[in-house]
């Protein structure tokens, strides 16, 4: 495969996974924030854009354009529509390479965010965008899955999902475990739901909140979609599945690399996380992510010619 | 832009803000023209005179006393070829059962199914950028939901016409890039090959494979008021629109599948497969990697690079995914460099390498005209193919094919005369009012005189030009190209159409059984511009 298009894949799901992580973000606080809690709404918002791994505005926020902004102004990096016209321009230049029916998905996906960011000022509901985004990715990963060979694009676009999430994740947590203290339990509540997980967590925890049961199930449990462990084992799958159709002599580097980072969180103990500090163990698996991030571009994408002339 | 369009004439207007020229009417003319362009850079502009057709097709649809049928009412003949009617007003044999079909179909019928084929090719991203505009404005490459419908006899002619066609070409090619024979023996004068814009001497005595030169052609035709096709224009170098033929086939399957059984349509979706076969001919040996250049998403023409290298499963590469190594190709894959031997290119001779050519160029790759000359790759079509389609050396191609073939062309050329031809010089500076005159290498419209649409001083100044550079320029007389009936906003009204088939040659010519026909589809304008009201629609090949 091109390495031009795996980047391109690569990138084209990392963005929409990126878009997909905002709109549940929000819509979960959306409705959380229908409920008074101890916080006012401006420090909500400020828990909002710290938990998409935003940096607070100087001027503060105002609640009424955060939304919009978060979700429509495609000027802004990142927004929902900022993320989906990245991703579509990236799978735009590699539609040989995806299914008319991805293309299909992903372009009406587009079109649908744009329309609604053409029209900022008109009064629009972004919650509406948000849950066509929402729906709209589930369904393009439906048709990703369906109508795509899995062979090695799709695996980069497996790396770039569950790359994304290995990121994003451990900054949402950061943004809820780090003031712990202050949250009550619709705090929590919104926190899994951000991740879609109440309901998943209820089969596992039952309905009682406890604060490290939350933050075993999002960082440890092997089976739920978003937790940071999951995420990790899929994206470890993808870089193994990789290095075997794409074998160079620096495969078997990142694969140790990730291989690392998956037994870590496979055999870590919620309790000692929790001694050793959250806030800790979530920045050391950042780091680790980007610097499989940064190996696989080495190896796969931007290699020196002369050493593959030498291979 | 333009300001109201009278009824039967029409002046040119250069439209500062879009570069474009368009058409404005003027009262005191009795000649319409007709700008046939497209998307963009897709297709070449090309200018054509319409003999008074406007003035009779403003008038009421009628034949003697014959009232045309409801959706038909507005149906008005001139004295350009009818795809679809005979002069009685009696629709052609071969266009009946649709004839028929319009006749039953209420008109909100053919809206709905005009929508449906709209959100179709939006769907599958046929779509242009129109420029200045904020994003989101993207629409669909305009197109008619009527078929252009072509006999089976009609096109056993096009076939061997354009067979003989480039058969021909391609033997002049290689001859003007190794023995001459044809400037030697003064059939052609040679300053005018070697002074050809898309002459390349670099290009001489390199050996290409099979000695095919031109690959993939696009050949303009048009129809005469008799009937008849003639040759617009061959496109050698890098043509393209088949992904809409192609596409557009796809859509009218949807909307018409019934109609389809009945006329008995020939398949054209062989397409991709027939181009992949003669790519692959052009392999050496044991090895066949092929694959796509295209000079990226931001060209025009992009849509389609993807949909065929998709439908071919080759890879679509850019400049820089492709490396040069001690005169052999390469291309930057996941698991390393891989060798490339064939280059279906679609990017012009001028950027394919920056050492060889144009050195500003981004989109080539630098060594690659090297690693061709050494023949350690491919490329289709070859380089300085070009000089087979230039405006002068296009006049020629009737003598081009006598000469090498010993045989009369079976589709004729449109009249040119040469200016570096004294007689014919002296004919056309006498008279430029009648004719139109063509810079040979511009295209887009631009260094063009319509004689019958300027003012004396225009043409004084071209005659100056003419006379300062006489190779520059060709003439053509006035021309009259066919109409097809189009759904226009409820109406079925008639529309000028080309028809340009695309020709494959490898180990043998292969033309699938279509084209695509392109249409003015706005009636004031008569602009074939996407961006002005100029579209596609089907084309129908009939099995008899």
């Amino acid at each position: 495969m091109l390495s031009r298009v795996a980047d391109s894949l690569y990138w084209m799901s990392r963005y929409f996974e990126r878009a997909n992580h905002c709109a549940r973000v929000l819509e979960a606080n959306h409705n959380l924030m229908l409920n008074p809690s101890k916080l006012s709404t401006e420090e909500r918002w400020l828990r909002i854009m710290a938990s998409l791994g935003i940096a607070p505005a100087a001027g503060g926020i105002d609640p009424q354009s955060a939304m919009v902004k978060l979700t429509c102004d495609a000027g802004f990096e990142s927004s929902i529509a900022f993320c989906i016209a990245v991703s579509r321009e990236n799978a735009g230049q590699v539609r040989e390479q995806i299914s008319s029916e991805m293309w299909e998905g992903l372009n009406s996906l587009y079109h649908k965010v744009t329309k609604a960011s053409a029209n900022l000022e008109a009064d629009i509901d972004p919650m509406r965008l948000v849950a066509a985004v929402r729906e709209g990715s589930y369904q393009f990963h439906g048709i990703t899955a369906a109508t795509m060979n899995h062979g090695e694009g799709w695996q980069f676009i497996q790396l770039g999902k569950y790359m994304e999430r290995s990121c994003a994740l451990p900054v949402l947590l950061d943004a809820y475990f780090s003031r712990a203290g202050e949250a009550d339990t619709l705090d929590w509540v919104g926190l899994l739901a951000s991740c879609a997980a109440f309901e998943s967590y209820c089969k596992v925890y039952t309905a009682e909140l406890r604060l490290d049961s939350v933050a075993e199930f999002l960082l440890l449990n092997p089976e739920f979609p978003y937790s940071v462990r999951y995420a990790v084992e899929r994206m470890g799958a993808a870089i193994a599945a990789i290095s075997q159709t794409s074998f160079t002599k620096a495969s078997g580097r990142i694969e140790r690399t990730a291989g690392r980072l998956r037994a870590s969180l496979a055999y870590a103990q919620i309790a000692e996380i929790m001694i050793g500090g959250v806030h800790r163990y979530l920045d050391d698996v950042i780091e680790q992510c980007e610097s499989l991030h940064a190996a696989v571009h080495m190896v796969y994408i931007d290699y020196p010619i002369q050493s593959a002339l030498e291979a | 832009m333009l300001s109201s369009i009278s009824e039967c004439s029409v002046t040119v207007v250069h439209d500062i803000r879009t570069n474009d020229l368009v058409l404005a009417s003027q009262p005191g003319f009795d000649h319409g023209i007709l700008l046939l362009s497209s998307v963009a850079d897709t297709f070449p502009v090309e200018w054509l005179l319409i003999q008074s057709a406007w003035e009779s097709m403003s008038t009421p649809a009628q034949f003697g006393n014959l009232q045309m049928p409801a959706p038909f009412g507005d149906y008005a003949m001139g004295p350009a070829y009818d795809e679809m009617f005979r002069a009685n007003g009696r629709p052609r044999t071969h266009y009946r059962n649709l004839y028929t079909q319009l006749l039953n179909l209420p008109s909100e019928e053919l809206y709905r199914f005009k929508k449906e084929a709209d959100l179709s090719f939006f769907n599958q991203g046929i779509t242009f950028t129109v420029y200045g505009h904020a994003e989101g404005t993207e629409q669909i490459f305009p197109h008619d939901l009527l078929p252009r419908i072509v006999t089976s006899s009609e096109w056993a002619i096009i076939e061997r016409g354009l067979t003989q066609r480039i058969t021909a070409l391609n033997l002049f090619l290689a001859d003007v890039y190794h023995e001459r024979r044809i400037v030697k023996d003064r059939v052609i004068p040679g300053e005018i090959i070697y002074t050809c814009k898309h002459f390349r001497r670099q290009m001489q005595g390199v050996k290409v494979p099979r000695d095919v030169y031109v690959s993939v052609a696009g050949t303009d035709l048009i129809r005469m008021p008799d009937g008849r096709f003639v040759v617009l224009e061959d496109n050698l170098r890098v043509p393209s629109g088949v992904s809409y033929m192609l596409t557009s086939r796809k859509v009218m399957k949807q909307i018409f599948p019934a109609l389809f059984r009945k006329c008995g349509v020939r398949p054209i979706e062989q397409y991709s497969r027939e181009l992949l076969s003669t790519l692959r001919s052009l392999a050496p040996d044991g090895r066949s990697t092929i694959v796509l250049l295209t000079p990226g998403t931001y060209n025009s023409a992009y849509f389609e690079h993807a949909f065929l290298a998709r439908q071919m499963g080759i890879e679509l590469v850019e400049g820089r995914d492709l490396v040069v190594h001690d005169n052999t190709v390469y291309m930057r894959t996941t698991s390393g460099l891989q060798r490339v031997d064939v280059i279906y290119r679609r990017v012009d001779d001028d950027f394919v390498d920056p050492l060889a050519f144009r050195a500003d160029s981004a989109l080539g790759v630098a060594g690659l005209f090297n690693a061709y000359r050494a023949g350690n790759v491919v490329l289709a079509n070859a380089l300085g193919s070009g000089v087979a389609d230039d405006k002068a050396i296009y006049s020629y191609v009737p003598k081009i094919i006598r000469y090498y073939l010993d045989e009369d062309p079976i589709v004729d050329n449109v009249e040119t005369f040469l200016m570096t031809d004294r007689a014919q010089r002296d004919e056309v500076c006498g008279n430029l009012e009648k004719y139109v005159v063509k810079a040979v290498g511009e295209s887009g419209g631009y260094g063009m005189l319509i004689g019958p649409h300027s003012s004396r001083e225009q043409q004084a100044e071209f005659r100056e030009k003419i006379l300062a550079d006489p190779r520059n320029y060709i003439a053509q007389p006035t021309l009259t190209l066919s109409a097809a009936p189009c759904f226009m906003n409820g109406r079925i009204e008639p529309r000028h159409v080309d028809l340009r088939p695309y020709v494959l040659f490898g180990e043998k010519v292969t033309i699938v059984p279509g084209g695509l026909t392109r249409v003015a589809l706005r009636k004031g304008s008569l602009v074939v511009n996407s961006s002005q009201g100029g579209g596609s629609k089907d084309t129908w090949v009939l099995e008899n």
